[in-house]
């Protein structure tokens, strides 16, 4: 058996072999289906109520997977664990002691947490779509509809790329505690903060949760970005793929 | 065989390990000994590969450890951190190290069995005891069955069955002509399981023997000799030749002759002696006199090391007696309550001979205060 391969069983024993893996991403699954039902359900009994500028830009797609605001959280808690809790509980010496070529541990850890991530993300944004569009009603979409089927996929790959993007923080941080502190605030209140506040919003708008949400949306009107859905996907890759190189270079540097 | 190469770790301007030059021998327990923070679990994490050297290299087998293809096939270690995930089960934590390193899976349970961590294999690590710990960390050692093994402090907290096995282990993995490079701060834990020795402190290298070549050289035997006649005692053991050793206390160091044969030139020749004892210095002081200047942190203590060599070097034993009676001890009991007119115990007669109390008396005659400081 080649090396890479039996290094990424290696890692795939270690992801599923921690109770972590399953809390964390049962967790993004029920908050992101839960509360995109909720929002949909709320929305189709007060839909009428809605200004008409409301009306017209609403996105029943992008709606039914609002409950991804507090999902994303339990999959960068994923990514953090994936990585940070080797530092946290010393695994890493064994780790590195195990597979001293750097690039191919870092490769491998990160290739099998994104293929679960990406599963894990893909059932739950398919599953917000089905159940949410189902409590729409009269104002639902269909999968066939023009965009939708992009934007569902969208959810699932921005959740991967958002998992991606706290395991290359998380491999430069090291300490889960550092990552926690730094990712949960950033991506729940201050990132959506900046996009909410005028002087700050030109800017922000580029941050990779902000460009990601045009992953998931068909209307466009219902974000006002001066990109669309594919732009956005590559300046969420490009904070990704910066993420990961950081980390990627810190680990090499460093002593473990 | 590892070999290193003028290994150097510096952090900032602290240098913590300083041009290490040594190997460790195949087939043997060689033993890396140090006072704290002599920089030894830094040299092992840079022999693992986990620290990168400021300068300098090592090689295990002939290449460096992150050119080893499967290296825990080559090398185990236990390092003195935790290096165990707490929530993932004994097995499994062994299962994921051998699959990386193309280890059959039947090795785990053999190495599980050899630990004594078969009941507990899918018990997670969290709830484990420091000695259970230890031992699942040995298991991650042995698990390719490696040629070289390397312990870092493996004794530290276990309990006397803990250390008793560990002790068994090394000597045992040793005689099926391992390399086994353990480390200690403890001399008298490597006196029991070294045959070589590699002594470091403040990060350079001190010593580098075999532990039979450190024990003969480092275990000097003498004879303590104090008189209120020096000079004539002096002349005494000059004509069967034997030169004393002044100390600045006023005793003499005697070698190469025994106390009974001392004791009876003394008597021949009419010489009053006040002491008579024969000293033999422990490894535990060769030790801690070797590394003494390089000891990272001393404990403020008159009986430190540091002063140690200029009042009779190792043998602090006798030194305590003589230099620091404050500290108590079974001999002073009578020293103190007597004053100085009484001898000390060991001396028995001289306070009844007249004439060798007047030239023995002014000679203590500063002492209490002394010894009361």
């Amino acid at each position: 058996m080649p090396h890479t391969t039996r290094v990424l069983r290696s890692e795939w024993t270690k992801i599923r072999s921690v109770r972590s893996t399953l809390w964390t991403l049962a967790t993004a699954l029920v908050v992101t289906v839960g509360l995109s039902a909720v929002f949909c359900a709320l929305t189709a009994s007060q839909f009428d109520n809605l200004g008409e500028r409301q009306q017209a830009t609403f996105d029943a797609t992008q709606t039914s997977f609002s409950g991804s605001v507090l999902g994303q959280l339990a999959m960068i808690a994923f990514g953090v664990m994936v990585v940070s809790s080797e530092y946290s509980t010393g695994m890493i010496r064994s780790s590195l002691a195990a597979v001293p070529q750097r690039t191919v541990f870092l490769a491998a850890k990160i290739f099998v947490a994104t293929m679960l991530v990406l599963v894990v993300g893909m059932i739950t944004s398919f599953l917000a779509f089905f159940v949410g569009q189902a409590l729409l009603g009269e104002n639902s979409v269909s999968i066939q509809d023009e965009g939708v089927l992009r934007a569902v996929l969208g959810g699932g790959v921005y959740m991967t790329l958002l998992a991606l993007f706290a395991m290359g923080i998380s491999f430069v941080l090291r300490s889960p505690l550092l990552a926690f502190a730094i990712l949960m605030p950033f991506f729940f209140l201050i990132s959506n903060i900046l996009t909410g506040v005028s002087a700050t919003k030109d800017y922000a708008q580029y941050l990779p949760d902000q460009a990601g949400k045009t992953l998931t949306a068909v209307v466009p009107e219902s974000l006002n970005r001066p990109y669309g859905p594919y732009e956005g996907l590559l300046i969420m890759v490009a904070w990704t793929v910066a993420a990961l190189i950081a980390g990627w270079i810190v680990l090499k540097r460093r002593d473990a | 065989m590892i070999e290193l190469r003028g290994l150097t770790k510096r952090y900032g301007d602290k240098t913590a390990v300083d041009h290490l030059t040594f190997s460790v021998q195949p087939g043997m327990v060689t033993g890396f000994l140090g006072p704290n923070g002599a920089g030894k679990s830094t040299t092992m994490r840079m022999m693992l590969g986990l620290d990168s050297p400021t300068s300098g290299d090592v090689h295990i087998d002939g290449k460096r450890y992150d050119q080893l293809r499967d290296p825990l096939n080559y090398i185990g270690a236990l390092l003195e951190a935790k290096a165990v995930h707490g929530g993932r089960s004994a097995y499994n934590h062994l299962l994921c190290m051998a699959q990386s390193n193309n280890i059959p899976k039947k090795r785990i349970s053999t190495v599980l069995d050899l630990v004594g961590l078969s009941d507990v294999a899918k018990k997670r690590p969290k709830g484990f005891s420091l000695g259970m710990g230890q031992r699942l960390g040995i298991a991650a050692a042995l698990l390719g069955d490696p040629k070289i093994l390397m312990f870092d402090e493996p004794v530290n907290g276990l309990d006397p069955e803990g250390i008793h096995w560990i002790r068994n282990l090394m000597k045992h993995l040793a005689s099926e002509g391992r390399t086994v490079f353990v480390s200690s701060h403890l001399m008298s834990e490597m006196a029991l399981t070294a045959e070589h020795l590699v002594v470091i402190g403040r990060g350079k290298l001190l010593a580098d023997t075999s532990m039979a070549d450190f024990i003969a050289k480092n275990s000097r035997t003498f004879v303590r000799v104090r008189t209120p006649q020096p000079e004539r005692m002096r002349d005494v053991l000059g004509s069967v030749g034997v030169m004393p050793v002044f100390e600045q206390d006023g005793g003499m160091q005697v070698e190469g002759i025994e106390p009974a044969r001392i004791g009876e030139l003394a008597a021949w020749y009419q010489v009053v002696l006040h002491e008579l004892s024969p000293q033999k210095a422990s490894l535990e002081e060769a030790f801690m006199q070797l590394t003494a200047e390089s000891v990272e942190y001393h404990a403020q203590d008159q009986t430190s090391p540091q002063g140690a060599p200029q009042r009779g070097g190792p043998q602090q034993g006798g030194w305590q007696q003589q230099g620091a009676p404050q500290q108590g001890g079974p001999q002073q009991g009578g020293w103190q309550q007597g004053g100085p007119q009484q001898g000390g115990p060991q001396q028995g007669g001289p306070q009844q001979g007249g004439p060798q109390q007047g030239g023995w008396q002014p000679d203590h005659g500063g002492n209490p205060p002394r010894k009361r400081r």
